[in-house]
């Protein structure tokens, strides 16, 4: 019997290396799915803010979805804690995605409001949610600040690091 | 239906309902093959192993290849080879996989022929055998034109070409298949279809009918020697597995296919990284020109015999065109190893060494297909032409004088 | 036929084995093996190297001496008269010999050159735009910022007497024909003026600073980034090279009349010429593809490995890749056919 054990042995070795090369190859094939290098280098969208009007919405793309930006005019209520200042000017830099599930909000400039067509989910100029089923505000894309007029969407810069920082420590602003 | 008691395992739940132990003992451990044969004999399994290659990493190419004439070349050399994680070596191994695959269907091939495993009563092992030939060759020729390279082209452009010889309906043929006056989009799009979807399925068809082919008539083996399987068998079950003139599919059989894919695949993979340009040839790394012939144009290496037979008549004989003629003898060429069975007269199964006169014929075949192979891929001119003419009337007299030879040598052994 | 004899040699060989391996009774399946492996071999060699060497005849390898020998030798073997490719090359290594003023040879590269070459580094800047440039010469003048570094010194001489004597191209402008190269010969000029024009040339070249790359980038991104700057200084006035995102400098339609044909997209030329092949062809392409369009550029060796070599990180970029995994995925395959092999013999020893 001891030659039966070692036979089974033999061949369960056998299999465990073959096992490993098949496992190799699984790690190959499950990088392919990965997005290119092409993709991850097209990431950014650099977006100039110098022809931007107070209160009127401006959308640009990034990774394929609807960025908002909301310049503030004088007569809007101010949200500092969650605007970004670029330049001599707040706004409002924010995925256009309700928070819900996923429809792009319109915005009542007349209300300084975005209302989501889908459910009902409204949130102010800021993006936070003031009614309906949204559960958060509106979430905030990486940007990084290149001088006053010009933003580079999904690239980490340090305005936008605060931001969250602050975000995340204080609850007022949720 | 009997009432089921409460399995204990999930291996016996299984077995309850699908009898899994039955499908292994008759599939694997209890399905006999002889013992007296040689690394000749795990070829097949070999082919299972590279088919199974070359279907995973075609799953992966698919993934990004675009079969369109504006983006096929980039798809493939730009996205597929250079950003694609690893998307080269998936390109390495299909391409090396889809010439390396032949070099073994040949083997294969001949090693059947070499040992008689065609005939008396094993002749549908051979069909189905042939019928996965010719499968993976319209496999093989319709991935080359995927890459839309000059080499996909042309030869897509002149086999194509090929079908325009028959009589009548030749012309209107070529344009149906082209779906065009030329070698177009609508031409890459089609053989794409049949590259990805209907050859492949066509193949996995054939493989489990060639699978079932040889349960009957059994495996041959290195003599020849017919046996009772039944009584052999019996030997072997009785643990008298050294007297027995059979061994289990699984574990004996499969374990020694198993190390000879495990060598191969070394040599294989060697290929792969370091000696590739063979199955990838550099002409095709020209995007396709439908205005320019790249300055020599040859298929394949593996369709370089057929392919010289079909240009070794370079002039009229008795009022028909050499095109005719070449025409006829590479119709006859596709078709003449599919009767082989039938060909060949003579009782005896035998290597090919031990029969008087077949093995003459045997390895004149071999020689006159190196020939047509090498003198394939040169430059029909001059001299080049008149070998290619005599090796090609070689391949033609040599079958048509099979049926003659063996006869003889039938009536040498005595019906042996 | 030479295929053929070799053929029965190779026959003749495997009979020979087989008859000595049965008599010193060798494993018949080593036997088996050792057949099979001879006539793959020889089938191999007669698709691919043999066929290969017949298709393609051997040319001399490249030389970067720029002397005008290949092309003299060339002119005896059609019957031509040699005299004048002797004298003007004589002239154009004498000049390359002496040694120049650099002060002298920049007023007249300012005099002759800068009307038409701009030399961004040494404050000659671009008169008009490339595609301008193009409509109005014929072709993109290069700009010569870095010509001091990877053209041959024999061969800048060259050019500056006669461009089209230097690089090879009298086929597409005879003398006396209806078509002109666009930049003039300048033979009158003396050899010591020559030599302080290339003395020039080198000078600004040696200025120019290393190219700049991004902090913490690979060697492989470096040598990228300063291959290219030779490859599109070399090639880039004619050929465009999509995979790296590179358009031709001159208009591809202003191309096609100037040469007779639109030069090819280089991205993959790394894979369908090969190396041994772009090395000898930019070298000389009259010598290995006679009548071609494409000119002599004169690429020092140095400049000509970086154009080989940016053209195969572009072309195959996944060579570094592919040469580290290869031999890990080997030793595995190794390792495997050990297990393999042990675990076959241990089921076999009870069917013996």
């Amino acid at each position: 019997m001891i030659n039966e054990s070692r036979r089974g042995f033999m061949g369960k070795a056998f299999g465990a290396v073959a096992a490993v090369g098949a496992v190799g190859s699984l790690v190959a094939m499950k990088k392919s799915w990965d997005p290119l290098p092409s993709v991850m280098a097209a990431g950014f969208t650099t977006v100039d803010l110098s022809n931007f009007t107070a209160n009127k919405l401006e959308i640009a793309k990034w990774q394929g979805k609807p960025i908002f930006i909301l310049k503030f005019g004088a007569d809007m209520p101010e949200v500092e804690k969650r605007s970004v200042k670029v330049g001599a000017h707040y706004y409002s830099v924010m995925i256009g995605l309700c928070t819900h599930l996923g429809c792009i909000p319109a915005y009542k400039d007349s209300e300084h409001t975005f209302k989501c067509a889908c459910h009902g989910g409204e949130f102010n100029a800021a993006g936070v949610h003031t009614f309906g089923p949204p559960p958060r505000p509106l979430d905030i894309p990486p940007f990084s600040i290149k001088d006053e007029n010009t933003i580079v969407l999904g690239e980490v810069g340090p305005e936008y690091t605060e931001l969250i920082a602050r975000l995340s420590t204080d609850t007022n602003i949720a | 239906m009997a009432e089921f008691e409460k399995a204990n395992s999930v291996g016996e739940w299984f077995d309850q309902r699908l009898n899994t132990s039955g499908f292994w003992r008759v599939m694997m451990t209890e399905y006999w093959i002889p013992k007296n044969i040689n690394f000749l004999w795990a070829m097949g399994a070999l082919l299972a192993m590279l088919f199974t290659l070359l279907l995973v990493t075609g799953i992966f190419l698919l993934m990004y290849y675009k079969p369109d004439v504006n983006m096929a070349f980039d798809s493939v050399n730009y996205t597929i080879m250079q950003e694609v994680a690893y998307g080269w070596l998936f390109r390495n191994v299909h391409g090396v996989g889809a010439s390396v695959v032949f070099l073994v269907i040949y083997i294969h091939m001949f090693t059947a022929i070499y040992y008689g495993s065609y005939k008396k009563g094993r002749e549908m092992i051979w069909l189905s055998g042939m019928l996965l030939f010719v499968t993976f060759s319209a496999e093989g020729f319709s991935g080359y034109m995927l890459p839309w390279g000059q080499m996909s082209y042309w030869a897509a452009y002149v086999i194509t070409e090929i079908f325009g010889g028959i009589p009548f309906i030749g012309d209107e043929l070529v344009i149906w298949i082209r779906g065009n006056f030329y070698v177009a989009d609508a031409t890459l799009t089609r053989f794409f279809m049949l590259h990805v979807l209907l050859i492949p399925m066509a193949i996995l068809g054939a493989i489990v009918f060639h699978f079932y082919t040889l349960r009957f008539p059994h495996v041959n083996n290195e003599e020849g020697e017919f046996f009772d399987y039944k009584e052999e068998s019996e030997k072997y079950l009785a643990g008298k597995k050294a007297e027995s003139k059979v061994i289990a599919f699984w574990p004996d059989f499969l374990s020694k296919d198993f190390m000879v894919i495990s060598i191969f695949m070394i040599f294989f993979f060697y290929l792969v990284f370091y000696h590739n340009a063979f199955a990838m040839d550099p002409v095709n790394f020209d995007k396709a020109d439908g205005m320019k012939t790249p300055a020599h144009i040859y298929p394949e290496w593996y369709f370089l015999w057929s392919y010289e037979v079909l240009r070794g008549f370079f002039f009229d004989i008795a009022g028909i065109s050499g095109k005719s003629l070449g025409l006829m003898a590479f119709g006859f060429a596709q078709g003449i190893f599919m009767v082989l069975p039938w060909l060949d007269r003579s009782p005896m199964v035998k290597p090919a060494n031990q029969r008087p006169i077949f093995k003459y014929w045997f390895w004149l075949l071999m020689a006159d297909l190196f020939v047509l192979t090498i003198f394939g891929k040169l430059p029909p001119t001059g001299a080049n032409a008149w070998v290619g003419f005599f090796s090609s009337i070689t391949f033609l007299g040599l079958f048509i004088a099979l049926p003659f030879l063996t006869k003889i040598e039938a009536k040498m052994v005595g019906g042996k | 036929m030479f295929s053929i004899i070799v053929g029965l040699i190779v026959a003749v060989i495997l009979i020979i084995l087989n008859i000595v391996l049965q008599k010193v009774s060798f494993p018949k399946e080593g036997r088996i093996l050792a057949i099979i492996v001879i006539m793959t071999g020889y089938i191999y060699w007669g698709f691919e190297p043999y066929a290969h060497h017949e298709m393609h005849p051997h040319v001399a390898d490249a030389t970067y001496t720029f002397d005008g020998k290949a092309d003299v030798e060339a002119l005896k073997e059609a019957g031509a008269d040699t005299a004048e490719t002797e004298a003007f090359w004589a002239k154009a290594v004498e000049a390359a010999s002496l040694s120049g003023n650099v002060a002298a040879g920049k007023e007249l590269v300012a005099a002759n050159c800068t009307g038409c070459h701009s030399i961004t580094s040494e404050g000659f800047p671009e008169l008009m735009s490339d595609a301008d440039a193009a409509a109005s010469y014929g072709v993109t003048p290069p700009d010569l910022s870095i010509a001091g570094k990877i053209y041959d010194k024999n061969f800048l001489a060259a050019v500056i007497m006669d461009p089209v004597k230097a690089m090879h191209i009298e086929h597409k402008y005879p003398v006396g024909g209806d078509k002109v190269f666009p930049m003039p010969a300048s033979d009158w000029m003396a050899p010591q003026e020559i030599a302080d024009m290339v003395a020039y040339l080198a000078s600004a070249a040696s200025k120019v600073p290393a190219v700049e790359t991004k902090e913490g980038a690979s060697e492989f991104e470096i040598s990228k980034a300063q291959n290219k700057q030779v490859f599109e200084a070399a090639c880039v006035r004619c050929h465009p090279m999509s995979y790296a995102g590179i358009e031709a400098k001159t208009p591809a339609d202003i191309m096609s009349a100037y040469i007779g044909a639109t030069p090819p997209d280089l991205s993959q030329h790394i894979r369908s010429r090969g190396d041994h092949y772009l090395h000898n062809f930019i070298n000389d392409p009259q010598r290995k593809l006679p009548g071609t369009g494409m000119p002599r550029v004169g690429l020092t060796q140095e400049a000509e490995k970086q154009v080989v070599e940016y053209m195969t990180q572009i072309g195959d970029s996944k060579k570094q890749e592919r040469e580290e995994l290869g031999p890990k995925v080997l030793i595995y395959l190794v390792i495997l056919a050990i297990f393999a092999l042990l675990w076959k013999k241990q089921i076999w020893r009870d069917l013996h």
